[in-house]
């Protein structure tokens, strides 16, 4: 295992180190030690590689990330796993704002609480967050499956698209263009699969379906309210 | 002589100012529809522009060179700040960032020819990079929107600058609209949305709210390019000083500022007509922000909104920008309005040089449109070469302004060299009306 302390290294090292690393590389784990809150550690990663941060980290950590597993062995703030393309980011404890926004593809897995806005913009990515979210969760969300193990705060999915919202707990209210959808089979078989991925043993018969009603997907006065 | 054959004096119809014919017509089709005007282009009201001002010359007190002997250096660098690999133009006149799907791909094509073949750079747009794009682009500039539709580190990477852009001069705090007729698979695909849809694109960022956190993402952005390639900031003119000062403190390279002529793929007309102001009014605030921080010239200024000919970049090179950029200016060039199809705009009720419905996508120059038969229209070998002659006579046409005033690079022009026709702009170009020593806001002089 390849040891990176913050304490001694300069993020720009950091990352380029960790950017370097191709396809076949033999270094495959990782340990960041000391990221005392820095913003965007690990970011921009595109290789096989596993890597933990022990310890909180600030804005953007795991930014666009492809290929990578990449784990924070504490909390993550804003912007965490930002646009991600694929791979996967694990966060041990709670996420602040835009956890997982505009991601495109790969695994986030929250296993405290997500802050306002978790899923804004989402583009194919799964999130499946073992706590609470805030509000604005998925908003504008466009593809890919939240799944919130508590309860979801205000305007959830505000004007979404296409993704799938998955909630246990209650909602304190929905958003624009969101509704209640029926849980068929196969939104059973897929959610089984994504509480398996993000390690929760919650039962999928106990969640509710959310999504777009599909109103606003063409412009009329009536929606300019 | 009977009644009937008298003429008596009459008072002649008048129309309202106030309550004009297309004023009215406007009242009619709200009345009629519910639904307010939506339309590309900017404003189209008339504003202070660059037209109210004119160039001194030379004369006993200034020297001139020759027009067709002495070199007048046109070359600029962008991104000198912090990027390892600025970018070198040899004209200050940039393409501005204009989407594929707003534009077809032969369009875009064309812009990319044309910018290459007269060494500058041209931008992507809401939608990400096209391959073709790319391809025939020699410098590119990777816009990073609030919608992120298309965005990922690897064209991120890809790119030779990167431009957050925060707003436009068409529609400063407005986001934006792409009707579902111009959503094709390939459109769609790009964006990540169902087909045929009408896309909305937010109007802030998804991940960060202010200044404070823009200086983050920023960071977050060098990090992923490795501090290679200059990040810009795209504002729409409506606080230049400010807008300018944060951008610099938040550590962009280069500041673009966007007035509000400058144009939009669709947006609602009452927005593009009242909300912004006109380039003119944003220049030298946003030269006066970067005095004031001691980094003019070391953050670069892009000014666009309404520049359209050689004349214009000198205005704005002397006002102090270091380079411009040309987005409706260079649609006209590859064909946009030309009268050649005025049949064709005639069928869509509009005439030649009014057409703006671009986000229909029936644009009969096939331009602004994802239709397969009228984007065929357009060969982008021959748009490219019509481009790259437009470019190349807009910068003959300011090297000749300078030279006239005795200037041998284009940067070298200075307010000094202006005059104002009018008291507003006079007022917002901060240079003599013509004939005398004043302005408006005159250091040491009562208004």
């Amino acid at each position: 295992m390849q040891t990176i302390d913050m304490e001694t290294t300069a993020l720009r090292d950091l990352n380029a180190t960790l950017q370097a690393q191709a396809e076949t590389t033999n270094q495959t784990t990782w340990e960041i030690t000391n990221p005392k809150g820095s913003h965007a550690i690990a970011v921009g990663l595109d290789a096989p590689i596993d890597v933990t941060v022990k310890g909180s980290t600030g804005y953007y950590c795991a930014g666009m990330n492809k290929q990578a597993t990449i784990t924070v062995d504490g909390s993550a703030g804003p912007g965490v796993a930002e646009n991600m393309m694929s791979g996967k980011v694990v966060i041990t404890g709670d996420a602040s704002q835009y956890a997982g926004a505009t991601g495109n593809g790969g695994t986030l897995v929250i296993k405290g609480n997500a802050s306002s806005r978790c899923g804004i913009s989402m583009k194919g990515i799964d999130i499946i967050v073992h706590g609470n979210v805030g509000h604005m969760s998925a908003f504008m969300a466009q593809s890919g499956n939240l799944v919130v193990c508590g309860d979801a705060g205000d305007a959830l999915g505000d004007s979404i698209y296409e993704a799938r919202l998955f909630v246990r707990g209650s909602v304190k209210s929905l958003g624009a263009d969101c509704i209640e959808k029926e849980m068929r089979p196969e939104h059973l078989t897929l959610l089984t699969d994504l509480l398996e991925r993000g390690g929760c043993d919650a039962k999928p018969e106990e969640f509710k379906r959310y999504g777009s009603a599909r109103e606003l997907y063409h412009f009329k006065i009536d929606n300019a309210y | 002589m009977n009644d009937e054959n008298i003429s008596a004096p009459r008072t002649m119809p008048i129309q309202s100012a106030t309550f004009s014919q297309d004023t009215n017509a406007e009242i009619r089709r709200a009345a009629a529809t519910g639904i307010y005007d939506i339309r590309g282009g900017g404003a189209k009201r008339k504003v202070p522009h660059f037209d109210d001002l004119l160039f001194l010359g030379a004369s006993i007190s200034r020297y001139p060179l020759e027009g067709y002997r002495e070199a007048c250096d046109t070359s600029v660098t962008l991104g000198t700040r912090f990027a390892k690999n600025p970018i070198q133009l040899d004209i200050p006149i940039t393409i501005a960032g204009m989407s594929f799907g707003a534009l077809s791909g032969a369009a875009k094509e064309a812009l990319g020819r044309g910018a290459t073949l007269a060494g500058t750079s041209t931008t992507t747009g809401d939608g990400g990079m096209t391959p073709e794009e790319r391809g025939h682009s020699e410098k590119l500039v990777y816009q990073y929107l609030p919608s992120r539709y298309g965005m990922n580190p690897d064209d991120l990477r890809r790119a030779d600058a990167i431009e957050i852009v925060v707003g436009q001069g068409a529609k400063p705090g407005g986001g934006g609209m792409l009707l579902g007729q111009k959503i094709t698979d390939r459109v769609a695909g790009m964006r990540n949305l169902p087909k045929g849809i009408d896309q909305r694109s937010a109007c802030r960022h998804p991940d960060w709210t202010g200044p404070d956190d823009l200086e983050i993402k920023i960071l977050e952005l060098r990090e992923i390019t490795g501090w290679k390639v200059p990040i810009y900031i795209k504002v729409g003119g409506s606080r230049p000083y400010f807008d300018t000062t944060l951008a610099v403190k938040a550590g962009a390279d280069v500041v673009v500022l966007d007035g509000m002529q400058g144009g939009t793929a669709a947006t609602q007309d009452v927005f593009i007509e009242n909300v912004g102001m006109p380039i003119l009014a944003c220049i030298r605030e946003a030269v006066r922000a970067l005095e004031d921080l001691g980094m003019h010239r070391e953050v670069q200024l892009i000014v666009s909104g309404g520049v359209r000919t050689g004349a214009d970049v000198a205005i704005c090179m002397a006002l102090g920008a270091d380079a411009v950029s040309i987005g409706t200016a260079a649609l006209i060039a590859l064909g946009d309005n030309d009268p050649k199809w005025e049949a064709e705009y005639q069928k869509l009720g509009t005439t030649a040089g009014a057409y703006d419905d671009w986000h229909e996508g029936n644009d009969p120059a096939g331009i602004s449109t994802q239709n397969p038969e009228l984007s065929a229209r357009l060969d982008p070998v021959e748009g490219g070469r019509r481009l790259r002659n437009y470019l190349k006579v807009m910068t003959l046409e300011a090297q000749t302004i300078a030279r006239a005033c005795g200037k041998n690079k284009l940067h070298n022009l200075e307010p000094e060299d202006l005059c104002a026709l009018t008291m507003e702009a006079a007022a917002m170009a901060k240079v003599p009306l013509a004939g005398t020593d004043w302005w408006p806001g005159k250091p040491g002089t009562a208004f």
